[in-house]
């Protein structure tokens, strides 16, 4: 117990040296966590929202769907099996019919993807009961961005066209009812949301859906012929990879965070190794072995780090527990960013997270505290004391 | 154990590479050293005064003949059995005192003793002990920085006697010194050689320090020019 000991005597004696590097290394530990916590947030919030607005608790696709072919998109779609029409009928799933249109605002032709959704649904969190329009008018729901790249505007009328079942074209003119505010960009923009009803019968696909959504409580069925159900796994990939590809982004600034901190460390103790040769050679002299000078020194350096992990608690924890729980309010240029995100983001920070990084930045400190010491296994204690080092 | 040898040099030699050449630091050195003597090595500054003393206290090995201290061969100690020679039985005193900086007079002196292992209790009673000894018991709250020259060697002095080793090994203790100061520390190191019945072994070419040896060695480039029991009146030990 006679390193620690000293290594404590040292660190706590070498005075305001230590605490500037404990300062230093305390920094880094705070931001690489609550870096790592916006992420999280950022991931957790934008699955959320998709959940809460798209994806409910999983989807049945016709076979034939593919959100990423839209020339098979007439095809997919097909009539609403009784079993799971019972769940729609209890509310616990909704059906939605997808097919492709184009529409006219200003003068412009805008390809859109029109889909057609109970009014009545309590599934997904759409403002879909503005929907409930009169016999006579089709009442068109789009979101904010939409309406921003079309040019449109709530009470708008906007010509629709798109093809029927047999492939002829059909136009009408429909009102726009209400603009959604929403942080699901694949809604937000270039989809326009009808009546399922209307939209049966304008494509004369009467009792027929492209996707069924079930409730987020809603357990799956077993199989059923011409349904394919895609779980949340499948359904949050493409979301999953992108905040994937955020982190490695994310990363670089986890990277250069630790190299900072490394770089104080081996600083430090290149430092402490060339000025403290003296040291080095009156420790030899009094009795003490290479190995336990290593180990000294070594141990010194990590304790910066324990040290700075005390020190990122004290005024990281409120900090850190602020943001958690008030969230940090995002400026507008955040939409950007192409991930779904609110006005505000509530970083999560884990257990995990934050004893994961504790223990990588601690053994990083270590691994770096060590790699200059080993220069005094060639040191010769008789060089030491003169204050020289070969 | 007066009379007994604590170290027995034989056709020592020490040298150091430099450049293509070398060195000769030590030549054919032959020297015995009995148990509580109190010794000088003088001589010109070069004449291989450190190097002895180092070769002695294991800091350095011969690059010929032998070097025997107590039971350890010196030119065939590893560095662990090196450390643990100078950890039990040796003390150093050097120059530059060589205090640890960050610690404080109490906390040097008890050093010695941490890498002995001994309880705190025992510590503290040894550390206090030394402290009478070298008369600094009102400086144990202080650091290296907050003393005098005189004051660091003392406390260097209690350093290396704490652990009460067989021997101690003193590179040139006065130089940094006044002449008062110089005096008290002798003083300090005869009686503590009489009363502990430590070994000391100086290196000096301080003639303040001559009057108190009861031997003196006379090393001329790396060989001993003379050896020479000396007759000291007013030496704390009385005549020889």
């Amino acid at each position: 117990m006679i390193i620690p000991h000293l290594a404590v005597r040292n660190i706590l004696g070498a005075g305001l040296r230590t605490w500037l590097n404990v300062i230093v290394l305390s920094f880094a530990f705070v931001t690489i966590i609550w870096t790592q916590g916006f992420n999280e947030g950022l991931n957790a919030q934008a699955s959320k929202a998709m959940i809460d607005a798209e994806l409910g608790g999983g989807q049945y696709w016709h076979h034939n769907y593919d959100p990423y072919d839209q020339i098979s998109l007439p095809d997919a779609h097909g009539p609403i099996p009784t079993l799971l029409q019972d769940y729609i009928n209890n509310s616990k799933a909704t059906a939605i019919l997808i097919t492709q249109a184009t529409i006219y605002p200003n003068g412009r032709v805008y390809p859109i993807i029109l889909k057609g959704i109970d009014p009545g649904q309590k599934v997904l969190q759409l403002p879909t009961r503005v929907l409930t329009g009169t016999e006579t008018m089709l009442p068109v729901l789009i979101g904010e961005r939409m309406a921003e790249n079309a040019g449109l505007r709530m009470g708008d009328y906007v010509t629709i066209r798109w093809r029927d079942a047999h492939g002829t074209f059909d136009a009408l003119d429909a009102q726009i009812v209400h603009v959604m505010k929403t942080t699901v960009q694949s809604i937000d923009n270039g989809q326009l949301w009808i009546p399922l009803d209307k939209m049966q019968n304008m494509t004369e696909l009467r009792n027929k859906a492209t996707l069924i959504v079930l409730g987020k409580e809603t357990q799956p069925m077993a199989e059923i012929e011409d349904w394919v159900f895609k779980d949340l796994n499948y359904l949050l990939k493409d979301i999953r990879d992108l905040a994937r590809t955020k982190t490695v982004g994310s990363s670089i600034l986890y990277l250069i965070l630790l190299f900072l901190a490394m770089l104080a460390i081996f600083d430090t103790q290149i430092f402490s190794i060339f000025r403290r040769r003296k040291e080095m050679g009156t420790l030899m002299a009094l009795g003490m072995t290479r190995l336990k000078v290593i180990q000294l020194f070594t141990l010194e350096g990590t304790m910066h780090g324990i040290l700075a992990a005390l020190l990122a608690t004290v005024y990281g924890f409120p900090l850190l527990a602020y943001f958690a729980n008030n969230g940090m309010d995002l400026p507008q240029s955040m939409d950007s960013y192409g991930v779904a995100l609110g006005e505000k983001l509530f970083p999560i920070y884990s257990a995990g997270l934050v004893s994961g990084t504790a223990l990588l930045v601690l053994i990083v400190v270590t691994i770096v505290s060590f790699i200059p010491t080993r220069k005094i296994v060639k040191l010769n204690p008789t060089d030491a004391l003169r204050g020289k080092m070969k | 154990m007066q009379n007994s040898e604590l170290i027995k040099l034989q056709d020592l030699v020490k040298t150091y590479p430099m450049g293509a050449g070398k060195i000769v630091a030590l030549n054919r050195i032959n020297i015995t050293f009995k148990y509580g003597e109190f010794t000088g090595i003088v001589g010109p500054s070069g004449s291989g005064k450190t190097t002895l003393l180092n070769v002695v206290g294991s800091l350095d090995k011969p690059s010929e003949g032998s070097a025997m201290v107590m039971d350890y061969h010196i030119e065939s100690l590893s560095h662990k059995e090196a450390a643990d020679l100078r950890n039990r039985y040796l003390g150093f005193i050097f120059q530059t005192f060589n205090l640890l900086s960050v610690y404080t007079v109490f906390e040097n002196i008890e050093f010695p003793l941490l890498l002995l292992k001994m309880s705190k209790e025992e510590r503290e009673k040894r550390v206090w002990e030394a402290l009478e000894w070298v008369h600094l018991t009102d400086k144990v709250k202080s650091r290296p920085a907050q003393l005098s020259g005189g004051q660091s060697q003392r406390v260097a002095i209690a350093r290396a006697i704490v652990k009460k080793p067989v021997l101690v090994l003193a590179d040139e203790p006065t130089a940094n010194l006044d002449a008062e100061n110089s005096h008290n520390i002798l003083k300090i190191m005869a009686a503590l050689n009489k009363e502990l019945k430590t070994t000391f072994i100086f290196s000096t070419h301080d003639e303040k320090v001559i009057e108190y040896l009861r031997r003196k060695i006379t090393l001329v480039d790396g060989q001993v020019a003379k050896d020479e029991e000396i007759q000291n009146d007013n030496s704390p030990f009385g005549s020889t």
